[in-house]
Order: structure tokens, then sequence, then C-alpha cells
């Protein structure tokens, strides 16, 4: 996915941007209002970051100027305030959601799916492979043709997988995309969700392979 | 906080009573002098009359062959006759001794100089007025005094002051009712500006905090003007203090939100289990501070908008709802599931944004005790009271802390793990008791816990 | 029989009051208790068929009537006010003084015209002129006066004819003859002038209008000077042959009036009797009173009701009218 991320503070931009770029995406950093509508009249983007508190004015301007032109792009507000009107008013403005600062990028994520999945029409990013058909935004996945219910957490270990096949993931490192950090996770728990997907991929040519002592491991039948 | 003022009399009613009173006092002033001033007139009246009856009889005296004679003209006694038929007594005297007329009724001490003098008396058992007067007689070769003592009852002078008295009476009542009613009318005109200044700013929102501008008497412009400045100093102090507490809030979270993304990131690309610990650690401290700060400034919000409830109409069923669909991306991460349950629509009147804040708090809390793919019942009724009730299938309240979890900075026992600073329900206990209602806890049969805000 | 009973009475009374009285009556003496005691100077039979309508419709009351003079009167009841309940004289000056002096009772719920009453206490029921009565035999031949001018020019220049004959009252010996001859004095400056011709005509004097009524009757003198109006009008009705003059310069009027003493014992009655003197009187349609009634005639103004009417009572004054009376009249 493509990000504009609307952000004074480099750091925290660079941090943003950084964890974002991990996951695949691409992320613009706009500084200032100005910048911000600069980048947005010449590139497209499946979703805008939104800080309110700018150097050059107010984001909900920015938000309230670009609900007025005809670009959808999905728009989620950062916020550094926790004032309950704050937020209701950026809502209030066009904003698709808000995010108090400091925030999990699990949910970040979370949101932006949500945010995408209610607006339709958007380009999907849909992954083919091993006769089977993975779209994370909507968190469809289709095995030999058949449409299969996936619960969040298990769509989110597939998605992993999926992004990067042949890579071994530890336990740990599972847990702690999978759970938040306030979570009481138990290595029992991993093996459930592991378990699940691999029921779920029976009939495809993918499988979930353990290497014991290590963690886990995506792979071709072939 | 205490808003009743504590009341020391009524500025209309002390108002209305000194000017009643005062009204009173003149009216009885009034009745007083003009009966006074009346007597007098009347009196001089009679004075005037006895005299010129007394004159007229002296005149009469003359020698008549060597013998002093009073031939009292018949006119002296006609212009004593009155409407009430006053009784006539009379006395002649020559050189004190008595001639004629009434032998009892004795002379008045004269003035100085011959002058006639009048009294007020008793005669006959009953009151007169006397006037004593004298003439000297000189002949050719002597020389004598007449004096006459003249007395009249008052009767028509007392039947005149009882008329006068009526009269000046109905003056003074008179006066005293005009008076009422200019009291009450301009007492009413007084206070109605400062009556007017208490309505505007009991009608005003809590968050008006603009100067008066309309006018108003001389004698409130201190009060206005002094009601400004505090409503100005308290505005400014109060966005002061949004602003500040904005600032606070950028200032902390903004570097929070750094560290942690950086955190995130390091996670995500170390191997070694120690350095992933501490990263967790850290991630974990980082959250719970920034929770701690959020409520905080909640509370403080809500503490702030329960002294000024702004009541709207709205549908608790939609309110909820809205909340559910902002909290399902949450809700999801965990496998955890929002039910809506109960009436279709459930209408109130209360502060949508104070609700808001306190169902989201209940969810919260719902869903930090939650264990994974379990559900959160939310059912929204209106019998027999408008209640929302949030039930999970956590492990529940602990029986013995029941009543006292609610307090402020309490935390149950079995929250160890969870990050929360132990606000969320005091700020949905303080929602409901800003609304008149109240937080029930209790742990359900088939276990979990269930958080029942009952309007 | 009732000249008797009269005698008896007359006789007791006179040895308990040691007064002769003109007249004595009792009137329902069946009845018991105290009799109210009436003086008055009213002859009686004028004034018995007013008591005889009262004690009609009171039969529990007896009134006794008292007949003398009304210098007397003034003298009596001055004496002793608490002997007589109810006290009627024509002579109004002395009555209106002893109503000034405090000896009548006021009674506020009588209701009279104010001209006709004196601080409710004093209260006239007739309305009376003084008259000139003459006896038209004597006046045969001769032109009737039509003022006190014609009467003082027919009588000078006659004294062949009125010598002797010419009846006025003793103004020393009667209240009511006293009152009239002041009023008179006052009233125009002729009085004195006929006093001076009847004094030279060598008159009468009497003590009461009856007796010179009585000699203007059978002749004894021609002309009767200021007599009761009511007792010539009652005989001039009864076929007597004398004549009252309408003189145009001569008006005096005379109210007779009523009090009740301030010391009565019997309150009550003496208020109902002097209200029922009143009501018959005012009344003159209903009955025929001997007595004229109450009325206040325009051209004839009555002497009026006020301390005035005191005036010639006082000593000083009195005893020089009555000088100047007598050296008028008694000139031999």
């Amino acid at each position: 996915m493509k990000f504009l991320l609307v952000e004074d503070n480099s750091d925290l931009a660079g941090a943003i941007a950084s964890r974002l770029r991990l996951d695949g995406h691409v992320v613009d950093n706009a500084e200032t209002l100005e910048d911000a509508k600069a980048f947005v009249s010449t590139g497209e983007y499946d979703m805008i970051l939104l800080d309110i508190m700018l150097p050059d004015g107010d984001g909900r301007t920015f938000l309230k100027e670009h609900r007025a032109s005809d670009l959808d792009t999905p728009v989620i507000v950062l916020t550094a305030r926790s004032q309950v009107s704050d937020r209701i008013g950026s809502l209030d403005l066009g904003a698709d959601d808000y995010l108090t600062k400091p925030f999990d990028h699990a949910e970040l994520e979370a949101r932006c799916r949500a945010v995408l999945r209610r607006k339709s029409g958007n380009a999907r990013v849909t992954i083919e492979t091993g006769g089977v058909v993975f779209d994370s935004v909507a968190g469809s996945l289709k095995v030999a043709g058949e449409p299969i219910n996936l619960r969040n957490r298990e769509l989110r270990l597939l998605e992993l997988f999926l992004n990067a096949p042949g890579q071994v993931f530890s336990k740990q490192k599972l847990a702690d995309r999978l759970f938040s950090y306030d979570d009481d996770v138990s290595e029992n728990a991993i093996e459930v969700y592991v378990g699940r997907l691999r029921k779920h991929l029976e009939k495809s040519d993918l499988g979930i392979t353990t290497l014991r002592g290590l963690g886990y491991r995506l792979d071709h039948a072939d | 906080m205490q808003t009743d003022a504590v009341v020391s009399g009524s500025l209309r009613n002390r108002l209305v009573l000194i000017l009643i009173g005062g009204a009173a006092v003149l009216a009885i002033f009034l009745f007083f002098a003009v009966r006074s001033y009346a007597v007098q007139v009347a009196q001089r009246g009679q004075d005037n009359i006895l005299l010129a009856s007394v004159t007229s009889m002296l005149d009469a005296a003359a020698f008549r062959d060597g013998v002093a004679e009073v031939d009292i003209p018949y006119a002296a006694f006609s212009m004593l006759n009155t409407p009430a038929d006053d009784r006539v007594f009379y006395a002649i005297y020559q050189d004190d001794t008595f001639l004629s007329g009434y032998n009892d009724l004795g002379l008045l001490g004269e003035n100085q100089g011959g002058q006639p003098s009048f009294q007020t008396r008793d005669y006959r058992d009953t009151s007169v007025r006397e006037v004593t007067a004298s003439r000297t007689l000189i002949g050719a070769d002597q020389r004598t005094e007449i004096q006459i003592a003249l007395a009249q009852t008052q009767d028509a002078l007392a039947d005149t002051l009882d008329q006068i008295s009526r009269n000046a009476a109905l003056l003074g009542l008179g006066f005293f009712a005009l008076a009422v009613a200019l009291s009450i009318w301009a007492t009413q005109a007084t206070i109605s500006p400062l009556s007017r200044l208490t309505n505007s700013v009991t009608r005003r929102g809590p968050q008006d905090l603009s100067p008066f501008t309309k006018p108003v008497p001389q004698e409130m412009a201190p009060l206005v003007t002094s009601l400004n400045s505090l409503m100005g100093r308290l505005d400014q102090s109060l966005s002061q203090s949004e602003d500040f507490i904005a600032e606070a809030a950028h200032r902390v979270r903004t570097p929070l939100a750094t560290v942690r993304s950086y955190a995130e990131a390091t996670l995500l690309r170390v191997n070694k289990e120690e350095n992933r610990e501490a990263m967790r650690s850290m991630v974990k401290a980082i959250d719970e501070s920034s929770r701690a700060a959020g409520q905080l400034l909640d509370h403080a919000m809500i503490t702030f908008r329960a002294d000024h409830l702004e009541r709207e109409e709205l549908d608790l069923v939609d309110l909820v709802r809205d909340l559910i669909l902002r909290l399902t991306p949450v809700a999801d991460m965990k496998d955890l599931t929002l039910d809506l349950r109960g009436e279709d629509t459930v209408t109130y009147a209360g502060d949508p944004i104070l609700l808001q804040n306190a169902l989201r708090n209940m969810i919260d809390n719902a869903m930090k005790y939650s264990p994974a793919d379990g559900a959160i019942e939310i059912s929204v009724r209106s019998e027999p009271v408008v209640a929302v009730t949030v039930s999970d299938q956590g492990p529940g309240f602990p029986l013995d802390e029941i009543e006292t979890l609610t307090a402020r900075f309490t935390r149950g026992r079995n929250a160890d793990n969870t990050i929360g600073s132990g606000l969320g329900l005091t700020i949905a206990q303080d929602v409901a008791t800003a609304h008149g209602g109240e937080i029930t806890l209790r742990n359900r049969e088939e276990g979990g816990a269930c958080v029942i805000l009952s309007l | 029989m009732r000249y008797l009973i009269a005698l008896i009475l007359g006789f007791l009374a006179s040895t308990s009051f040691a007064q002769e009285w003109e007249d004595q009556r009792l009137f329902n003496d069946g009845a018991g208790g105290d009799a109210l005691r009436v003086l008055s100077s009213t002859d009686t039979n004028l004034f018995a068929p007013l008591i005889e309508a009262y004690v009609a419709e009171n039969p529990d009351t007896a009134v006794e009537y008292l007949v003398t003079g009304t210098a007397d009167i003034d003298g009596l009841f001055r004496e002793a006010p608490e002997r007589f309940d109810v006290v009627i004289s024509s002579a109004m000056d002395l009555q209106l003084k002893l109503a000034n002096d405090g000896f009548a009772l006021a009674l506020d719920d009588v209701a009279h015209p104010e001209w006709a009453e004196w601080r409710n206490s004093l209260f006239a029921f007739t309305t009376e002129p003084a008259a000139i009565v003459i006896n038209t035999a004597a006046f045969e031949g001769l032109p009737v006066p039509s003022s006190r001018q014609d009467l003082i020019g027919l009588l000078r220049d006659r004294p062949d004819l009125f010598a002797g004959r010419v009846g006025t009252y003793d103004i020393r010996r009667s209240g009511l003859g006293y009152l009239f001859a002041t009023q008179d004095s006052r009233a125009s400056e002729t009085y004195w002038r006929l006093m001076e011709v009847m004094g030279g005509l060598d008159v009468r004097l009497y003590c009461c209008s009856g007796d010179m009524i009585d000699d203007l009757t059978d002749g004894t003198i021609a002309v009767a000077y200021n007599v009761l109006g009511s007792y010539a009008e009652a005989r001039v009705e009864s076929g007597e042959r004398f004549k009252i003059l309408d003189l145009s310069d001569f008006e005096t009027t005379m109210m007779r009036t009523a009090l009740v003493s301030k010391e009565t014992t019997q309150v009550a009655e003496a208020a109902s009797f002097l209200r029922a003197v009143i009501a018959y009187q005012s009344d003159d349609a209903s009955n025929a009173s001997p007595l004229p009634t109450l009325a206040q005639d325009g051209d004839r103004g009555a002497i009026p009701l006020d301390p005035a009417t005191m005036t010639f009572l006082d000593s000083l004054k009195r005893k020089k009218f009555l000088e100047e009376w007598e050296d008028a009249l008694i000139q031999n």
C-alpha cells in the first residue's frame, strides 16, 4: 500500500515510516500542510495518515478541504490529544478513523484494513500462489476455489507467511505479531493458530512446516 | 460543589419595606400635621368670634347716671350661634365685683397690657373656650373697669375637627395607598435590571464565557464589569489550561509514539531473546503510561463537564452502535466479537460525549479481560430504567472487592498483568452519577463480569 | 267630682311644695308607679287632648299635669329639677337658658328639624304668633288699624274711648309677656311710643292671655296687646265678639317648647312623652289639637332658638328694660 504520512515531527515520522516499510508499504512523508497538498495533487495514495497539530495550520482544515475535493482517499487522523471532543470533531469533518499516539502498529493496520474494506472500489492487492487466492484487505481466502472464513489472527498469520515464503518464523516472533504486548501469550497458543491455519490450507499446495527448536515455515508442496 | 447562595434577606422586600414604612410615617405625619393645623385654624375661628362678641358687649358698657351699665347687644350672643348649638356662658364684673351673668364663671388672669386672654378649660362638666377682656370706663369724676368673661362649649369645633380628622385620615390613607403602589412599582422597576441580568447569566450555556454587552443601569455597571472581568479571566485560564493540557499531551505523546514505533520496528529485526524481551517491556511501559495519561485527561474533562451537563436527546442504541463500529478493529485483533443486543431504539436525554466515554471505558475493560475468541455482549434497554449492560466471558470480579472497585485508582486484584490505570470504571461511575444514575458490578452465573450503567 | 280631686291634689301639692298651682290634673290615675310630672304654662284644656292621646297609647303611665306661669316655671324648676320630668313653656328665652345651663336632658334619637330644636334637648312643638285683639263692639264705626302706626294714632286720638280699656301683659310677672315685649322692642322703635301712649291711657296689666281675653270678651277692655294668638283663635272660633288684628309691622312669633329634666328618674317615659307631643303636633291632619302645629312660615320667622334669646335675661339688661317699661307705662 502507498501511504501519505502528514507528520511534522521528523523523528516520529521516520519511526512510523520505517515501521510501515518493514511491512512492505510505500510511505511519503509531508511535514507541512503545504507539502501534503502538493503530494496529494501529484501522487495517488491508498491511505493518508494525518497529524492534527501542524506548524502551518490545523490538520482539520486540510481534512475539510480534502473532503471538499473529489478525491476520496481514506484519512486516518493521528492525534496526540486525548480529548473526546477532538476525536468527534475529526470524525465530523470526514476522517475515516482516528488513532491516539502512541499507537500499536497492529492496530493501525487493522484500522487501515477496516477503512479500506468499507471503501469499495479501491484496487486490491491479491496474492495467488499454490492454489490459494488471498485478499489481505478483504481478509478473504479461497482454497481450490472454495471461500474459507478466517479469523483475524489466522488471517494475519497467513499474511505473514505469504509475504515471506520460505522464511522461518520463531514462535516468539509470531506471538509478537499476533498478540498485543499486554496479552499473556503461551507458546501453546501459537501452536493452536498454526494448527488451525494448516487445516484451512489442507486442500491447497501450501503447507506449514514445523522446524523443531526454530519455528515454522510456509512451503510449497511440490 | 456548593452552588446555592447564602441568602440573607431580600433586596426587593427591604426596598418595599423601607418605602412603605417611609410612606406610613409620612402619612401619619401628614395626618397629624393637617389635623393640628386645622385645630389651630378652627380654634382661631372660635376665638375670633368670642373676641368679637365680648368686644361688642364691652362697647355697650357705659356710665348712666353715674352707674356703670352693660347693655348687652342682641348681636353679641347671636353671633355665637353654631350648627352644634353650643352653650354660652358669660359673667360681667366691675372692678372684680360680680355684676351679672353666671357668677361661678370666673375671670381668667389677664395678660399684660389688658390684652384679652383665651383659655380652654372645664366648666360645668364640659370643656369650654373662655375669653376674658376688659374695658376701663372713665366718667366725670370716676373711673372703673368692666371685665367680661365669655365662654362657649366646643361641640361645633369638635364636629369640625372630627370632619377634618376624617378627611385628613382619608387623605393620609390615600397618600399611603398611592405610596405603596408607587413603592411596589418603583421596586419592580429598580430590581428588574438585576433580574434580567440574573436571567441572562442563568440562561447561558456552560461554555459561554463571553462578556455581557447589554446596557445596564449605572449602579450595576461595576458588578457587570467585575463579572465580565471574572469571566474573562476564567475563560482565559480555562482555555490556557486546555491549551496547556493539549500541549502537554502532544509533547509527551509524540516522543512516546516515536519510541514505540522504533521499539516495535527493532523488535521485528532483532532475534536475540534478551533484546526482544527488553523491547517488549519498553513497549508495554509506553502503552501503560500513555493510557494512564489519556485516562487522567479524560477524567479531568469528565469532572469538568459533569458540573455543566449538556443534555440532548439521543438514541443510546445508535451511540453504542457507533462505538462498536469504532472498536471492532481492536476487537478483531484479539478475535473478540462485540454483540449488540436489546431494544432497537432507546431515547435518552444525556451528554453524548460523556456517555460515549463511559461506555468506551466499559467495553475497553471487557475486552481487556476477555479470553481469546470470546464474545462481549452489549445490551441496551429502557425498562425498568434506561441501562446499558456490558458482559464479558473473563474471570469476573473478585467477590470481596466489588464494592470498592469503582473507587478511584483501584484496580482489581486479578488484573496485575493488564495495562490500565484503574480509572476506567471510575470514569463510568462519574458519568452515571452526573446523569443521576449508577454503575452496578456483578459476576455472571455462567462466568464473566457484568457492568451495568443505569441512568 | 273632677274638681274635687283637683282640689284635693292641689291641697296635697301645696302642702308638700308650698305651691299654688293655676291648675293641676292627674291623668290615667289608675296606673301604678310614679306619675310623670309635667310642668307647663299651657292651660290644661288646651293640652289635655295630647295627654289623653298619650295615656291611651301608654296605659301603664300616669301623667300629672301642673300649670303655672312661665316665670314661676323657671324659678320652680331651677330650684328642684329632680321633681319634674317634663317642662313645657311658651317662654322660649327661659327654656333656652334652662337648656344652656344644663337642666335639659339631650335626647339623641328625636328626629326634629334643626331650626326647631336646640342641642337635641329643647324641642319646639308649636308656632304661635303674638296677637293684637280688639273688641268689635268697641271699635264700631272706627277704622280697623292696619299697622302699629295706625293703632298708635287711633289710641292717641280717642282717649275718651280707650282710657282704662287697653290691656297688655305685666312683663314683670309674665315670662311670656317679657319675651314678647323685648322681641317687640327689638323689632320696632314704635314699641316704646305705643307703650307711652298706652301708659297715658292708664293701661291694665295682666298675668296671662286667658284673663286678658276674658276681659276683652266682656268689654272691660277694647284692645288686648300681645296676647297669645292660639288662645285668641280658640275664642274667635267659639263665636266671641272680637277680632284679631293683622298688622303689617307686627310679627312676633313664638314657639312653645318642651324639655326633659336632666334629673328625671323616668328617662324613657319622659322621652316617650316628649316624642308623643312632637308627633301629635307635627301630624296636623289626623287630629284636631287645640294648639297650633309646628310650621315654618316663610314671612313670619319665629324667634330663633339660639343663645341670643337669652340676651334680655341678663339681670342688668332686664333691670334696665323693666325700668324703661315702667317709665313708659306707669305714669301716675
